[in-house]
């Protein structure tokens, strides 16, 4: 195997656990960029073949025409410590994807939804799912150049947010706003966390 | 038909790769799985840390390339998905294949396990330090 040229690909062996937060968004909002700004490695795709009729009804296979999607889906890498390593998903939010979210969200830390203002309705299904979902999520809105200012407390309203969900100004293409993004989402999984399990606290 | 290493059977099916019945993209990791198309244990998630188990065993004969090619992509730590897009394979397929090369001992699984309930304060404490770092 011509190992050496791919030496960089592997993880060091002191890495124990691995942890995910996917990042998602409608179409076009900038999460491959947000995953490109922060990884370490470029970001890789896999693609994945989706059936839209669903496993186990094979035996209507014969009359119904089964539609197979392929869904490319990107991902990044970051190392955060000898121990831990981070891996970002880029996920589209329409609603026929929603299958592909299962094995992503399980196990998940919380999730960064990514929303460009200029086509706020594009995101309401998404946040709405992830609320019904009951995962922990931090909105990231990713400013464009002829996006309009829009406060977070407009925002907020307008997103019909829940009070304690955050809300973060991002530059998708720049690394520090983007991991301050991921910041904001992971330290309001902590605080969840914190109230849930007090005696852990400590 | 008379090939030593080419037994009968699905998994020789599976092997040839050029079989014109298994041209369609939908089709061929049914055929690579035997057709399974979930993992047999759902202890392996996207995220899962795979490494080849040392001493390594030889796989069976049955093994099909797919699953050789695979132990060989994790020979150092890898991600289960990093894997995938590596060799170019669905996640899913991955998913069943990497879950029968743990069981059969070939790969070793670390971490990543996929579970119901969120991680720990203490995980996430470290996971907000290494996020500090970066800026
Ligand atoms: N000006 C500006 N452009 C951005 C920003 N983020 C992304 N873009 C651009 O917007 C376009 C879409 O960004 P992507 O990162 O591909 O968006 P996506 O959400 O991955 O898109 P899909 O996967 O197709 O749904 C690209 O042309 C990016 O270069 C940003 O923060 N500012
Ligand atoms: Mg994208």
């Amino acid at each position: 195997m011509v190992s050496a040229g791919f030496a960089d690909r592997y993880l060091p062996d002191t890495v124990q656990q691995a942890v995910k937060i996917p990042v998602v968004g409608a179409f076009g909002v900038g999460k491959t960029t947000l995953v490109g700004s922060v990884s370490e490695i470029e970001p890789l795709r896999t693609e994945e073949v989706m059936t839209q009729a669903s496993v186990g009804v094979d035996d209507l296979a014969g009359s119904s025409r089964k539609t197979t999607t392929t869904v490319a889906m990107d991902f990044g890498r970051i190392t955060l410590s000898p121990r831990i390593v981070l891996y970002l998903f880029g996920t589209p939010g329409q609603r026929r994807f929603w299958d592909l979210w299962e094995g992503l969200l399980e196990g998940a830390l919380g999730v960064l939804v990514v929303i460009d203002t200029r086509r706020l309705e594009d995101s309401f299904d998404v946040l709405e799912q992830l609320e019904l979902r009951g995962v922990p999520f931090a909105v990231a809105v990713n400013q464009f150049p002829d996006s309009e200012f829009y406060g977070t407390t407009e925002l907020r309203e307008a997103l019909d947010l829940l009070e304690d969900t955050p809300i973060v100004m991002c530059d998708a293409r720049d690394r520090g706003s983007s991991a301050d993004a991921l910041i904001t989402l992971v330290e309001h999984v902590l605080a969840r966390e914190v109230v849930r399990t007090p005696e852990a606290a400590s | 038909m008379s090939g030593p290493e080419r037994p009968g059977g699905e998994a020789g099916e599976a092997h040839s790769g050029t079989d014109p019945e298994s041209g369609g993209a939908p089709l061929r990791p049914y055929v690579i799985t035997r057709g399974r198309s979930r993992p047999s244990r759902n202890t392996v998630g996207v995220e899962t840390l795979l490494v080849a188990t040392t001493p390594a065993t030889p796989l069976p004969l049955s093994a099909v390339r797919e699953e050789r090619a695979l132990v060989r992509m994790c020979e150092r730590l890898l991600s289960l998905v990093e894997a995938a897009a590596h060799l170019e394979l669905p996640v899913s397929l991955v998913k069943v294949l990497a879950s029968d090369l743990v069981d059969s001992g070939h790969l070793t699984a670390r971490s990543g396990v996929p579970q119901a309930v969120l991680p720990d304060p203490q995980l996430l404490q470290e996971v907000l330090d290494g996020l500090r770092r970066l800026r």
